[in-house]
């Protein structure tokens, strides 16, 4: 199982990150648990300054924009692949 | 640190987008010079006002500012949106790394207009800059640009009153930021930082490096340019049609008394009615502009444009998480008498 982690305290493009996170997650049959991190210390650990972030498998792929769905799914297929 | 690069495979020719952009740029340029006659022909030959009463000069006015200023507002985000692709806070971050207070708060606030910087991201990079050792002055030189000079109003002021005005804009947003951030890192703030701040043990910086193609770049200014339009579009709309208002039935002058340059308590009171207000800049210009027409003092409006737009509460008050009330309020404070003096200083200059 693949865990996700999409970082933000809750602002708009936080919850749109983690809305098409989902949606990806879903689309590619993929068996992922995603989570929401809003605590600013949890965060902090995750060494980012800009929100959101998304975090696959321990690792952040990306910080301070909303990625598009092909780089999500790329993330995703490569976690896949590593836990295959 | 571990460095990789994310890219994917190029989908479309490297040629395609950057030309668009350009040929998109110069219909635009085409278009704008034509506005007035557009306006003008819209007005009187379309609708068929006849020209000189007061309906049809509001009219002229609406007709001409509406699509003016939305165009304006458009290619100047979408410009602005390109150049901070280039910066982001991390990159901020480390280049304030090991500066000392002084220099450190110079290029903290040329910088603060450059990061591209969400409210709701203050709370991470407040304790990142924190983290690593940033003075708090220097920070809040940082967190006192980004408000005060408005990417926004530094693009309409440039629009409507010209190169001149605009650079005023800039400079004196720059040296509020500075001369703020100094005055704050000589009260030892240290002490009103929530406790927490000072534990939070970051992780190493994770070792992503985006770097955006062109076409990124360009993808990511044109959604920004239509996201921001599209919540802006109706302010700008109340705005001037509230200006246009103004601009054809207030008599000339008739503002001179109230909000001319020699009543001396103009400014303050322009400050005090701006901070409760909360309108984007692009809502509020078109008002300013009608009013200046009007009789009103440069510095007394520009002090108002400046009070709504920096000092809007919901933003500052974010920043509860990690500082208490009273470095909120000194940050208010601050904030607000810089605007009066700035107010003053331009109705002195120009008025």
């Amino acid at each position: 199982m693949i865990t996700v982690k999409v970082l933000g305290p809750g602002c708009a493009n936080c919850k749109r990150l983690d809305q098409m996170t989902r949606k990806v997650a879903d689309d590619m049959q993929l068996d992922v648990s995603i989570e929401k991190v809003t605590d600013y210390g949890e965060i902090m650990t995750y060494g980012i300054m800009s929100t959101p972030g998304l975090v696959v498998d321990g690792r952040v792929v990306s910080y301070g924009r909303i990625p598009s769905q092909g780089e999500i799914s790329t993330w995703l297929a490569d976690a896949a692949l590593a836990t295959a | 640190m571990r460095t990789e690069q994310l890219t994917l495979p190029p989908t479309r020719p490297a040629w395609q987008l950057p030309t668009l952009v350009i040929v998109v740029a110069i219909v635009w340029v085409v278009v704008w010079r034509q506005l007035q006659n557009l306006a003008d022909w819209l007005t009187y030959d379309l609708i068929g006002l006849p020209p000189e009463t007061h309906l049809a000069e509001s009219v002229n006015f609406f007709l001409y500012d509406v699509p003016k200023i939305l165009m304006l507002l458009a290619g100047m985000i979408f410009l602005v949106t390109l150049i901070r692709s280039f910066f982001s806070p991390e990159k901020t971050r480390a280049l304030l790394g090991g500066k000392r207070e002084g220099v450190g708060n110079v290029i903290a606030a040329g910088l603060g207009v450059l990061t591209p910087f969400c409210s709701c991201s203050a709370v991470p990079l407040f304790i990142g800059f924190v983290e690593s050792g940033i003075p708090l002055g220097v920070t809040f030189s940082f967190l006192i640009a980004t408000p005060v000079v408005n990417e926004i109003a530094l693009a309409m002021l440039f629009g409507l009153f010209g190169a001149q005005i605009a650079a005023l804009y800039l400079v004196t947003g720059l040296i509020i930021a500075i001369l703020g951030g100094v005055i704050i890192g000589r009260m030892r703030p240290e002490r009103f930082v929530a406790d927490f701040v000072w534990n939070v043990q970051s992780g190493q910086q994770m070792g992503v490096l985006y770097k955006p193609s062109w076409d990124d770049r360009i993808v990511e200014a044109a959604g920004a340019t239509r996201m921001i339009v599209g919540k802006v579009w109706p302010f700008v709309i109340i705005g001037i049609g509230i200006g246009a208002a103004i601009h054809g039935y207030v008599p000339e002058d008739f503002l001179a008394d109230v909000m001319g340059s020699d009543t001396w308590w103009a400014v303050p009171a322009a400050v005090l009615l701006g901070v409760p207000l909360y309108s984007s800049a692009a809502g509020i210009i078109p008002v300013v502009y009608a009013l200046m027409g009007k009789g009103a003092a440069l510095g007394t409006v520009l002090a108002f444009m400046m009070s709504v737009v920096a000092l809007s509460l919901p933003e500052i008050l974010i920043l509860r998480r990690v500082i208490n009330t009273r470095l909120i309020l000194i940050f208010i404070m601050i904030v607000a008498m810089a605007i009066v003096v700035t107010g003053y200083l331009f109705n002195l200059v120009i008025g």
